[in-house]
């Protein structure tokens, strides 16, 4: 198909050492168009991306990223999906607040929320980050780590591939402080809660949950509009979303959609979806179908919730989340069924 | 129905280690050549023309000729696009009859982009039945994928098909490294097909799957900048009544908790066991005794 040749050809070579340039300085906030970004809560800035696949067409920029501002200094969640993204979010922030970033949250180990990191690696764009002591702490579940470390040349090679960018030896940011259960960050007169999860979205998901307002960050613990999409274990995120519905929210961000204060109804939808996969799944494995013949026949379960939504991208991720969903399922018989829950923020 | 049995004795003699050992050999002398070469091709045009594919040709089968396999020989299932890099299934059908004097003795599964091109070696016997194997690679660059038949009179017979990867968020390391070390070795393995119309003499069809996190090594860990070391499934062996049905020398192109389905010819009552070493040499068995219908 030469179409697709041409598709996943780099866009230009301007581009392609713009993105070389912005990844190898860290950061030159001070050119870089800011992001759009709306006030969610008072202090609590979202920037929405689009609801598309990770991909050139859209320069990346799909996950929702945000940052919340504290009398001392500002947390990022979140940087995007390339090096330009973070640049762009971290001109958001400077034209919003003063105030240094102390904190970049990372939610979880999929390169549209992290591979923006590069741009918030030093307080200034004159220091080298090393030596930098107000560069902003890192901080993810303490199974990020591994979880990038295993994917880190896979998403190199996409970037590479598809967006014509080469990331520098150090563009891939690790974190700096993990959290194993939970940890709670003072901003200055504003504590954030993060919460680490069992396995759900992924083996590494974080929430936020800024006290003051009662906005949670979920990230890929919810899609709104956009399909979700399974990287860790059907199981888990059910049981996850029955544990985070007990919250107190008045905001609510998704890592990929729209704001909701519409909580906890917000994920009634994704509760549908997902208890449908889980169910046909099931059903599929007992009567001894095949994992390709799974993949052929489970459709997408109609939404019981009114009035329903018609999922955007399930051509892209249906399929891939019946593969993942029986691969996880078709162990169940003889294993036990996770019983723990984290704790409530 | 099945037991399984971990064996902590990696020293035992018995397998034949020659085909996994060159296995192995091949995939590291291709390692840094498909690394090289990964990423340059976006379509399936002229995969004779595929760099790694020479290299592999040249390894395994020198200048011998390789026809254009018919469905009548061969045939692959495979989807045209990765949807998720980790867990990409492929079915291999073959049409030939297993007899004595005429079989499919070897299949070879070749993907040519992954870091470890030699993705599989299968051997059957009359005693396979039918020369058919499904399972489940990792895909995640734009690739092609070939099998290659070898017939016990030495025939070649190769069909290709071209996959396109995910991309995005989708990448062949496992969904969650805790959960698969816990546990490791386990092993569920079973008849498929216990219809009761079934003929004797007609193949039956059974799977094995193993709890493994099959891992390539090829991630560096962050703390110590070394790269952890590859723990993979090396070869899985099948025996009825003691006689090889279907032998496989695989590496970490085979997705995580490998899986195979696979048929045999059953004849009288006896025992189906499976043995499956990995690359630290530990050992898993399983067997399952087989009653033919009244």
């Amino acid at each position: 198909m030469p179409g697709a040749a041409l598709a996943n050809r780099p866009r230009c070579r301007l581009c392609l050492l713009l993105a070389w340039v912005a990844a190898a300085a860290g950061a030159s906030a001070n050119s870089a168009p800011a992001a759009a970004v709306t006030q969610a809560a008072p202090g609590v800035f979202v920037h929405i991306g689009a609801l598309e696949d990770w991909g050139p067409a859209n320069g990346g920029d799909v996950a929702n990223t945000g940052f919340v501002v504290g009398s001392r200094c500002v947390a990022v969640i979140d940087t995007g999906g390339t090096p330009a993204v973070g640049q762009a979010l971290r001109a958001a922030i400077e034209q919003a607040t003063p105030l240094p970033v102390c904190y970049v949250i990372n939610t979880h180990a999929h390169p549209d929320h992290m591979l923006g990191n590069v741009a918030f690696t030093s307080a200034s764009a004159s220091l080298d980050p090393g030596s930098d002591p107000a560069a902003p702490r890192f901080i993810a579940s303490a199974r990020f780590s591994r979880t990038l470390a295993a994917r880190e040349p896979y998403y190199r090679n996409a970037l590479q591939r598809d967006f014509g960018i080469a990331l520098g030896p150090t563009a891939i940011v690790y974190p700096t402080l993990t959290v194993d259960s939970a940890l709670d960050i003072d901003l200055g007169d504003r504590v954030l809660t993060l919460q680490a999860w069992p396995t759900a979205h992924t083996d590494n998901d974080l929430s936020v949950y800024d006290h003051r307002t009662r906005t949670l960050f979920a990230s890929d613990l919810l899609f709104v509009q956009h399909l979700p999409v399974l990287d860790g274990s059907l199981r888990g995120w059910v049981s996850a979303m029955a544990v985070l519905q007990r919250l107190a929210v008045a905001t609510v961000v998704p890592g990929h959609g729209p704001i909701s204060r519409d909580w906890p109804a917000v994920m009634d939808v994704q509760g549908d979806y997902l208890n449908g996969l889980l169910r046909d799944t099931r059903s599929a494995i007992r009567n001894r179908l095949t994992i390709a013949q799974a993949i052929a026949r489970i459709g997408v379960a109609p939404a019981l919730t009114r009035p329903a939504t018609n999922w955007l991208l399930t051509d892209r991720f249906h399929r891939r989340n019946v593969t993942a969903a029986y691969a996880e399922l078709e162990w169940e018989e003889d294993e036990p069924a996770p019983a723990t829950e984290p704790p409530r923020p | 129905m099945n037991t399984s049995t971990p064996l902590s004795d990696g020293r035992r003699p018995g397998l034949r280690r020659s085909a996994a050992d060159c296995a192995a050999v091949c995939a590291l002398v291709l390692l840094a050549l498909g690394g090289a070469a990964r990423a340059e091709i976006q379509t399936g045009q002229n995969p004779e023309a595929s760099p790694i594919w020479q290299k592999v040709r040249a390894s395994l089968f020198q200048s011998r000729p390789i026809a254009v396999a018919t469905d009548e020989v061969i045939s692959l299932d495979v989807p045209a696009r990765a949807e998720d890099a980790a867990i990409v299934p492929i079915a291999i059908k073959t049409r030939l009859p297993q007899t004595a004097p005429r079989h499919i003795d070897k299949v070879y599964l070749i993907i040519d982009n992954n870091p470890s091109p030699i993705s599989a070696i299968f051997q059957f016997t009359p005693l396979s039945g039918r020369a058919d194997i499904e399972t489940r690679v990792r895909i995640d660059e734009y690739t092609h994928v070939r099998v290659i038949a070898e017939t016990s009179d030495g025939q070649l017979h190769m069909t290709t098909r071209f996959v396109k990867a995910a991309g995005g968020c989708s990448a062949p390391p496992g969904k969650d490294a805790q959960a698969a070390l816990a546990t490791l070795g386990r092993m569920k393995f079973r008849i498929e097909d216990e219809a009761p119309g079934r003929q004797s003499g007609q193949p039956v069809l059974a799977q094995l799957m193993i709890s493994h996190p099959n891992n390539s090594g090829l991630a560096m860990d962050q703390v110590s900048r070394l790269f952890t070391p590859p723990h993979f499934v090396r070869q899985v062996r099948i025996t009825y009544g003691g006689q090889l049905v279907m032998s496989a020398d695989v590496d970490f192109s085979i997705s995580e908790n490998p899986n195979f389905r696979f048929y045999f010819l059953p004849r009288a009552d006896a025992e189906l066991k499976a043995e499956v070493v990995d690359s630290n040499d530990l050992r898993f068995e399983s067997s399952l005794k087989y009653r033919r219908p009244e």
